[in-house]
């Protein structure tokens, strides 16, 4: 009989065989790719840096690049800040058997077409669009609002809506594996609800908190239809400009450059996240 | 009374996520070709509209085409990985589980853009089967993340007391361990199937000339006139997604109460 590591690697080869052909190969291909240039039909495969070059002296990509990390970073920050309260609430408020039909109530709208729900909210946040016609019904405002549409602020918004499982998912895993015994303690030893809150519930749930850091803020970077929908000119993202190199302008090498770059900046931001907070991570002693 | 307010909250978080999805039925049975309130009248003419239109039909039935076969390979990757993940230590298992599932925060165009750089470069072209590829990538973890769930709910003794009744590992697997993760299989399919179908990013990049549903949507969005017939369509597909998402959540909780577990959370 096979040893237990021959038998788990023989049932797990398919799965990461796959992943290693489609994955890994064309990740270092891209790699490779920003290193060559285009030369009109055909690719210069001499290794040179000029896409580097031109990638960090042309103001428009170092723009673009900018705006996306703002633009994802306030994405997570408003979806992070708005979901820990619902992860709080499901978790220390619902009855335990409705937990999961909670659950399942957050996640339906994340199922439904993405295309689809981001054109719905520019018909919400439009010029005649339902926030605007409301609220000049109630006579809250004259003039239809024009900051909610095609500029970032739609980005964030539209964003927001797309990611909140992403983020309250984690943070109620992280919440559901509290002892609440140590609440409790916290109490009887004179603590009230704030500090408490504070001082327990709040770093215990860290690393919840950093996994939807996380995973909200890797994938928005990465976004194109979004932008383009609800962000205007002033809301587009180093996505559009990726899109745009392969696909119209037919630059794969200099596509292949940005998103490097792009990778390269988030992977940065999110490691020096990580270890910022470090100290919440480390499992029980 | 404590938690009025993050009740409230939590309502008002609720009508936050679902407006979009209300506001859907309400444009695709409106009377109107502008997509703006107040709504003018009540009418069924947009799906009608929607039986006449024949690249729809073939985007459609590309889609459904992409989303099955997606869901059937996802899945059997998916089973094969998580079984081992759960009954098995091996070398390199951490790095090696990790790599799979990378594609879940691994942004979707960089995902699509290096699939499409290999593919041209070997010199293939493109079509359904190369955005097949890159679903089954993407639908892979997630079908790992619920069996490996419903592996871990599965109670090992069961599987050795076959072993000693004299059935093979195999028959004991079959007989056994299949049917107890049976209801996390569909679940797994179900939800392989769903993000197939609504997947846009990977299927822009690697569709060539047959556009998917998704695609063609993209694509019709530029024309004001059309939008109406979108969001028939639209409606059509959240009310498909709800009613699938419903039937999964159903087996994922059957198989939680067939492994006699309590039930805790949702998909993820």
């Amino acid at each position: 009989m096979r040893s237990e590591g021959a038998n788990g690697l023989a049932l797990v080869s398919p799965a990461a065989l796959y992943a290693i052909l489609l994955l890994a190969v064309p990740l270092c291909v891209i790699f490779a790719f920003s290193f060559w240039t285009q030369d009109y039909l055909t690719i210069d495969r001499t290794w040179t840096l000029k896409n580097y070059t031109e990638a960090f002296t042309e103001p428009l990509y170092g723009e673009l690049l900018r705006r996306s990390i703002l633009i994802s970073g306030s994405v997570t920050l408003v979806t992070v800040v708005l979901a820990f309260p619902i992860a709080y609430f499901v978790s220390f408020y619902v009855a335990p058997e409705r937990k999961s039909l909670w659950i399942f109530l957050i996640t339906i709208p994340f199922w439904t077409s993405y295309l689809i729900r981001v054109f719905l909210w520019k018909v919400i946040l439009g010029f005649n669009g339902v926030i605007n016609t409301s609220l000049q019904g109630l006579g809250i405002i004259d003039e239809p609002l024009t900051f909610i549409l095609y500029n970032a602020n739609a980005v964030v918004i539209t964003l927001a809506h797309a990611f909140a499982p992403f983020a309250i998912l984690p943070i109620f895993v992280a919440l559901e594996k509290i002892d609440r015994s140590l609440i409790e303690a916290s109490l009887d030893l004179g603590e009230n609800r704030v500090t408490t809150f504070l001082r327990v519930t709040l770093p215990l749930a860290m690393p919840g908190v950093v996994a939807a850091v996380l995973i909200v803020f890797i994938p928005t970077i990465g976004d194109y239809v979004t932008p383009r929908l609800v962000g205007g000119p002033d809301g587009l993202m180093i996505a559009n400009m990726i899109q745009t190199q392969f696909l119209k302008l037919n630059n794969a090498p200099m596509g292949a450059t940005l998103a490097i770059i792009a990778m390269a900046s988030v992977t940065v931001i999110a490691l020096a996240f990580v270890g910022l907070n470090r100290r919440f991570l480390r499992g029980p002693k | 009374m404590k938690g009025i307010w993050l009740r409230v909250y939590a309502v008002l978080y609720l009508v936050f996520l679902y407006a979009p999805i209300i506001l859907l039925p309400l444009f695709a049975f409106n009377d109107s070709t502008i997509i703006a309130f107040p709504l003018t009248g009540f009418t069924t003419n947009w799906f009608v509209e929607l039986t006449k239109i024949e690249a729809m039909h073939a985007a459609v039935l590309n889609s459904l085409f992409i989303a099955i076969t997606t869901a059937v390979f996802a899945t059997l990757l998916g089973i094969c990985a998580a079984r081992a993940n759960n009954r098995y230590r091996f070398p390199g298992q951490r790095g090696i589980m990790g790599m799979v599932m990378l594609p879940l925060v691994l942004p979707e165009i960089i995902v699509a853009v290096s699939l499409l750089v290999v593919l041209l470069q070997l010199g293939f072209s493109l079509g359904s089967w190369s955005v097949i590829l890159g679903h089954v990538l993407i639908c892979t973890p997630f079908s790992i993340a619920i069996l490996n769930s419903a592996f871990q709910n599965l109670d090992r003794s069961l599987e050795e007391a076959a072993i000693d009744l004299g059935e093979t590992p195999f028959s004991s697997f079959r007989l056994i361990t299949l049917p107890l993760v049976m209801p996390g299989i569909i679940s797994s399919m179900l939800i392989s199937f769903t993000i197939s179908l609504d997947e846009f990013i990977i299927a822009f990049f690697l569709t060539g000339n047959e556009p998917t549903l998704p695609v063609y949507l993209w694509a019709q969005l530029r024309f004001p006139q059309k939008l109406p017939v979108v969001l028939a369509l639209g409606t059509l597909l959240v009310a498909l997604s709800i009613i699938l998402l419903t039937c999964a959540e159903f087996f994922r909780r059957r198989g939680v109460a067939r492994a006699g577990k309590s039930d805790t959370g949702g998909f993820l």
